[in-house]
């Protein structure tokens, strides 16, 4: 009874499949004046001075597009004019002096002056506002404006206040628009000087901007960029693959030499961040041996080659090259014999290892969680049996501020201003909620040097913090992490050492 | 009367279940660990900023008295407000509701097309090849997860044969007229059918990607129905008259064979909303799934609370119409 189809139906189905699919192709190509990147996190907010989207580094290239910061970084990290011209202390240090650039304008026309900066300023310290380094903004107070010369009192010495200025929070935002329009207002519709202006800004989806004519840096070489929030990776290798956007960043190792490989071009140069393992203060850290053990029994030039294809710098302290208190003559060798010898003098060996555990995050960073498998591998040859326990970021934000991690724990960590404060400091300096280890000794080095005046001093004395921590081995850096960005042909990227891909240096090759 | 009364029930017991699943919500956000404080800690911070920041929060209380204030607030319709983007949550996960809702609702539009036509198609051609390749097919489709469908889906159409739009909901640079949020209805409203191409390219690959599981398990069902009323009397006496097999199918066997399968959808369609978290995220469509994530990933607890409450009214709404279409179809319970 079955009847079967003739031809005909079958002709007639694929028919109107294909009439079902003639939808036009996806739209890649666009004009030469436009310019599409894929990003690879979310805007949450456009007020870059408070909550958590001030102290997420990951969007502060975005921030950097529409709104300037007191003072900028150049793309090697060192310091160069921003909406500040000039800036220092007096001789004792009591008292700062700015310069306010002449001649710039808010994307809306009105003019940017000296109140602007106070009024960031005084906002930014003010508990109420919300702003997460108030800790830091706080220190400053008595403003004067004379013109375009600002002075200020300090009420609490701070070496680093301004390059604080051209990190997280230091934004200048309009005194006059802000008012008017209130907090919701400007998340509506944000004014800023930046190189780029705000022109349609769609949730989880995109931000399309236009070129700023009045931009004092001169106006960028793209009319329009439109900002794609792609999170996932895989679709952002298939975006700039597909032609759909001209750059994209953050994409695995493996894709990007495929890409580059073929008729896309790309850079891979080492940004600010680095992978280190935390040592928390608890048995059996507390053994020397154990910490020597666990430092110089892993081999990261194999880490780095192997894992991350080349693509990174192995590291003996938290100090990059780019870093003010870099010192290339601490090193910290990998040894297996010392290791194995170490852990001898402390009754352990591959037979009877030492036991701890150690926590990574999983696919946070690029191959993290392989990362520490091939050390915990390293391990085992020397005597120490590690336990892995994976868990969420947000697990080890709050493990880690409680002091509660395991004895050892894989992080990352970025500090795009290159201040060892922000590095070693935080990072190592017991009473921080950043640090696990907590000995005195550390934090009676570390204590002078928040306060130092005497910069040369500050610097050597941060030297030889990181020297006294690779000598005990009490944190373990493992590499400077490098930032694949993958683009057309047609355009030139210049990578920024702060990892924030930046519209207004991508210019037509 | 009895409508309403059965109306009235099924409402009571909605609203119960959103109560239980806001607290459930409320607790569990709290207690998992990560907290969105620690997240948001300056290099630094004392041990005063922090209890600032907890302050600043509403975090310095205990969990019932937070939820206490926070329900007080909902009673009012407030949701709070997203730590993260520091909006209202309601105006947040409503601006986003409207995009999963199209999303859902175009799957679910595949789904029963495609799973339909594989299932009459199975049944007509059924004790041939082309029936086992059908069930081959159908296999695949409910085994391999939606995610999956969506990268293979990215590669073939947005890649090697760019057809579709592989991450967004509508092209960036196109002025949009839409006063809602609801843009591929509104596009077909205003009569605008170069942005509802537009919007269904974007929408195509992610849709297709939720549709293919349910359509498999959709497929598969109808057809076991199907192949069973086929031999029914009423159907035999529709052949005996001469009426062609496909009109006996369609006519005569799916009307009854259809029930089980509507009970199914609707039970699967909660599934697929549930689906477009990853799914959303994957093609990076603006929707509540997407919202989610992020609100996970920075312990945005307030924003979290509301999603999972509306995903939680989303759910049982779409569970009371299909109760209420089960009773409208079967003459059974219609005329009881």
């Amino acid at each position: 009874m079955t009847e079967h189809p003739n031809r005909r139906t079958l002709l007639k189905l694929a028919g109107a499949g294909a009439a079902a699919l003639t939808l036009p192709r996806a739209a890649g190509a666009q004009s030469a004046d436009e310019l599409t990147i894929a990003y690879n996190v979310n805007l949450p907010s456009w007020d870059p001075t408070v909550g958590p989207s001030g102290v997420n580094p990951t969007i502060q290239g975005i921030y950097q597009t529409v709104f300037d910061m007191f003072i900028h970084q150049k793309p090697d990290l060192s310091f160069e004019p921003g909406l500040l011209t000039e800036w220092g202390w007096n001789d004792d240090k009591t008292k700062v002096h700015m310069t306010v650039r002449d001649g710039v304008k808010w994307h809306d026309g009105s003019p940017f002056s000296a109140e602007d900066v106070v009024w960031s300023l005084e906002r930014a310290g003010k508990e109420e506002t919300g702003n997460p380094i108030q800790f830091v903004w706080k220190n400053l107070g008595n403003f004067k404006i004379d013109g375009n010369k600002i002075i200020a009192d300090v009420l609490q010495f701070d070496p680093t206040i301004f390059k604080w200025m051209a990190f997280l929070t230091g934004y200048v935002l309009p005194k006059a628009y802000y008012e008017k329009v209130g907090a919701a207002g400007f998340e509506e519709k944000p004014v800023g000087t930046g190189p780029y202006m705000v022109d349609h800004y769609e949730r989880n989806a995109f931000v399309r901007l236009k070129a700023n004519p009045d931009y004092f840096g001169g106006k960028p070489d793209f009319e329009t960029v439109t900002i794609k929030f792609v999170t996932d990776a895989t679709s952002r290798v298939a975006e700039v693959e597909s032609g759909n956007s001209d750059v994209t960043l953050e994409i695995p190792y493996e894709e990007y030499d495929r890409l580059i490989g073929g008729k896309l071009k790309g850079t891979c140069d080492t940004v600010s961040d680095i992978g280190m393992i935390f040592i928390n203060d608890i048995d059996p850290m507390l053994d020397k041996n154990v910490r020597f053990a666990a430092v110089h029994s892993i081999d990261k030039e194999l880490l780095v080659k192997r894992l991350l294809r080349g693509y990174g710098v192995p590291l003996d302290t938290l100090e990059t090259p780019e870093y003010a208190a870099y010192d290339p003559t601490i090193k910290v060798p990998y040894d297996v014999e010392a290791s194995v010898k170490a852990l001898a003098e402390s009754g352990y060996s591959p037979e009877k290892p030492v036991k701890f555990k150690i926590q990574t995050t999983r696919g946070f960073k690029p191959k993290d969680y392989e990362m520490i498998q091939a050390i915990v591998g390293m391990w085992r040859k020397v005597g120490i049996e590690a336990e892995i326990e994976v868990y969420e970021i947000a697990k080890h934000y709050e493990l880690r501020a409680a002091d509660q991690l395991a004895p050892a724990a894989f992080y990352n960590w970025g500090n795009a201003v290159g201040d060892p404060t922000t590095s070693t400091g935080f990072a190592m300096y017991g009473p921080s909620p950043h640090s696990v280890w907590d000995g005195q000794d550390l934090i009676d080095m570390i204590n002078p040097l928040w306060g130092e005046k005497d910069e040369a001093k500050r610097i050597q004395g941060w030297k030889d913090v990181s020297r006294f921590i690779a000598e005990n081995n009490l944190v373990i850096p493992l590499m400077q992490y490098a930032q694949p960005i993958v683009h057309r042909e047609g355009i030139s990227v210049t990578p920024h050492k702060s990892g924030a891909l930046l519209p207004h240096l991508i210019k037509r090759a | 009367m009895q409508f309403a009364r059965v109306a009235c029930l099924r409402l009571l017991t909605t609203l119960i279940t959103l109560i239980g699943v806001a607290v459930i919500v409320f607790i569990v956000v709290r207690v998992v660990p990560g907290n969105p404080i620690a997240m948001m800690l300056p290099p630094g911070a004392t041990d005063a900023d922090i209890e600032r920041l907890k302050a600043l929060y509403g975090l310095d209380k205990s969990i019932p008295q937070q939820f206490l204030i926070w329900f007080a607030n909902v009673l009012h319709g407030d949701f709070g407000t997203s730590i993260t983007t520091r909006q209202p949550v309601l105006g947040l996960v409503l601006g986003r509701l409207p995009a999963t809702l199209e999303l859902s609702i175009m799957a679910l539009v595949m789904a029963v097309l495609l799973g339909g036509t594989l299932a009459v198609l199975g049944t007509r051609l059924r004790r041939t090849r082309a029936e086992a390749g059908i069930d081959i097919a159908n296999g695949i489709g409910m085994s391999v997860p939606d995610f999956l469908w969506g990268l293979l889906l990215i590669v073939l159409f947005g890649v090697l044969w760019p057809v579709f739009q592989i991450s967004g909901r509508v092209t960036p640079r196109l002025e949009l007229p839409f006063t809602s949020q609801f843009y591929l209805f509104e596009s077909i409203l205003r009569l605008r059918f170069d942005l509802t191409r537009d919007l269904i390219g974007h929408m195509f690959m992610p849709a297709l990607a939720l549709a293919l599981p349910l359509a498999a398990i959709i497929a598969q069902l109808l057809k076991q129905s199907l192949k069973e009323t086929v031999n029914l009397d009423y159907a035999v006496l529709a052949r005996t008259k001469g009426y062609p097999e496909t009109s006996v199918i369609l006519a005569e066997a799916l009307p009854n064979a259809v029930l089980p399968t509507l009970t199914l959808i609707g039970v699967q369609f909660t599934f697929l909303i549930g689906g477009t978290v990853i799914v959303e995220r994957l093609f990076s469509y603006e929707g509540l799934g997407n919202m989610a994530i992020d609100a996970v990933i920075n312990r945005d607890l307030p924003l979290i609370q509301g999603i999972v409450i509306l995903f939680a009214l989303l759910f049982t709404l779409v569970n009371l119409a299909v109760d209420m279409t089960y009773a409208f179809l079967n003459p059974r319970l219609r005329h009881a």
